[in-house]
């Protein structure tokens, strides 16, 4: 088994187009969950969300790049080079065939597919734009990925809704330990604010009238965000080798399903989800400092994300600090895992625990210490980044400052 | 022989012109890089940049064009002298002899 080493980090979401960006704004508790710029239709039940409004996808790519990519997949590409950059790793030789690139996704090329619809069902024109095939399907980030860096190794995406890119740090984490590959460039996107996506999330009705409030008594549901997150996974002795700057390690992993509801969320299947990651890690509860909680904002999630921690933490679960940085660049979906990945990481390395922000008054009901709307300064060592999708499927990355 | 909406082309040739402006514009290219003799190879336009020229051609000049007749479109004249055929042959289907 091998070390796990983190070796770069990108990011792209509504708290900025970089990693400093976005930290920088997580660091102070700054939400950018703001009104949706006017969709043009109808107006939705809810009125905010967490666009990546800095992203400009003509500053990064070619007209023939946008003809053939979707936004969420130029996120991706985005956000990978960013991390590939700050990693120093070149794809020559050896390690062209023996990186992977993982990525998880939702829902893929949500635009083009309404386009198609729209064409078809709206307007009667059978004529479907050419690429909407490459564009829509889940893989295109990690294809394009593939792509620029001229990467031949193992590559494929993961959609398990809001667990996706947990999922696809959990599997290049495993790949990486095993020796599999050399490295791993992981992580996920997601571009969410389609028409026909955001109607369907309406009338879930999980979305809040005005912006999520993670642990918060008068919570009313979640705020959808889109971005992606991207880090670089390395073999810890690779990494030392060429003189790496490690800015953290991946120790742990475990995923569980709850055979319970398909919507509804319950106590054990997350539970066993963060005692496998533990496990796993080889480390004991009391030894998680932070956890960045699934904390979707939703009355069902964050009390029975709050129950899950103490059955797994019982008297430790009262020295964690639990915070949700949805409440700051929204719940992206796919990409969710990733983004609050390296949130969970950057706060390890900077000693600072980013706030659940717009927390109005503490829920009895979700009964540990979440942080509320104040960064924390803490010395912590090891912690934990939750998601848990809609289906029931779970999955618990446990991350060390380096 | 007219169509409704369908404009007409003499032989000396507004089509050449009307077919390379749907190329440059799909391919977002200059007009005046596209020449009737440039094979698509030289204009560097793959087979997936072609599938779209092709999308836009059909859609400009309400054409099916089959899979097969896009495999023989390796140049611009091609291509034009392609969209031709189908144009003819669209407008005998459309204004049937003495039908007009």
């Amino acid at each position: 088994m091998n070390r796990v080493a983190v070796t770069g980090l990108g990011l792209v979401c509504a708290l900025g187009n970089n990693v400093a960006d976005c930290w920088n704004r997580l660091a102070v508790g700054e939400s950018r969950i703001a009104p949706l710029r006017d969709p043009g239709c109808p107006p939705y039940k809810f009125q905010k969300g967490a666009e990546a409004r800095e992203f400009e996808p003509s500053a990064y790519f070619t007209d023939k790049d946008l003809l053939l990519f979707e936004r969420f997949a130029l996120l991706a590409a985005v956000a990978a080079r960013e991390a590939v950059a700050q990693s120093g790793l070149t794809f020559e030789g050896d390690l062209a065939d023996r990186c992977a690139i993982v990525t998880g996704s939702s829902v893929g090329g949500q635009f083009s597919e309404e386009d198609g619809y729209r064409r078809l069902y709206r307007e009667n024109n059978p004529r479907v734009a050419p690429f909407t095939i490459p564009r829509t399907m889940s893989n295109a980030g990690a294809s394009r990925i593939s792509l620029e860096f001229g990467i031949h190794g193992p590559a494929y995406t993961v959609s398990t809704a809001c667990s996706s890119s947990n999922h696809a740090l959990g599997q290049a984490f495993g790949m990486v330990r095993s020796g599999q590959v050399i490295a791993a460039i992981t992580g996920g996107s997601e571009a969410v604010f389609a028409e026909g996506l955001l109607r369907a999330w309406e009338a879930m009705r999980v979305v809040a009238p005005d912006v999520c409030r993670p642990f918060s008594v008068d919570r009313r549901g979640l705020s959808l965000g889109e971005g992606a997150g991207i880090l670089i996974l390395e073999n810890w002795e690779h990494a030392v080798a060429r003189g790496a700057l490690i800015l953290g390690e991946i120790i742990g992993f475990g995923m569980s399903s709850d055979a319970h509801h398909i919507t509804q969320p319950c106590i054990e299947g997350p539970a066993k989800a963060m005692a496998w990651a533990l496990r796993d890690a080889n480390i004991k509860p009391s030894q998680i400092d932070y956890i960045n909680a699934h904390g979707t904002g939703t009355q069902a999630n964050d009390v029975t994300e709050c129950q899950a921690i103490r059955k797994v933490f019982s008297e430790n679960a009262d020295k964690l600090l639990v915070s949700s940085t949805k409440s700051m660049h929204g719940h992206t979906l796919g990409a969710a895992g990733a983004i609050e990945a390296i949130a969970t990481l950057l706060a390890l390395r900077h000693s600072v625990v980013p706030p659940t922000a717009n927390l109005t008054a503490a829920d009895p009901a979700c009964d540990l210490d979440v942080v509320p709307n104040e960064a924390r300064h803490a010395p912590i060592e090891t912690a934990l980044s939750n998601t848990f999708a809609f289906g029931g499927l779970n999955a618990c990355l446990v991350m060390k400052r380096a | 022989m007219s169509v409704r909406n369908m404009p007409e082309y003499s032989e000396t040739d507004d089509l050449g012109a009307h077919v390379i402006r749907v190329i440059a514009q799909s391919q977002r290219l200059p007009a005046d890089s596209i020449s009737l003799d440039s094979t698509y190879e030289e204009l560097k336009i793959d087979s997936l940049d072609g599938i779209n020229i092709v999308f836009a051609l059909e859609n400009e000049f309400g054409i099916n064009i089959p899979d097969e007749g896009v495999q023989n479109m390796r140049s611009v004249r091609q291509t034009v002298e392609g969209v031709r055929t189908l144009l003819e042959q669209k407008n005998q289907t459309v204004v049937p002899p003495g039908a007009a």
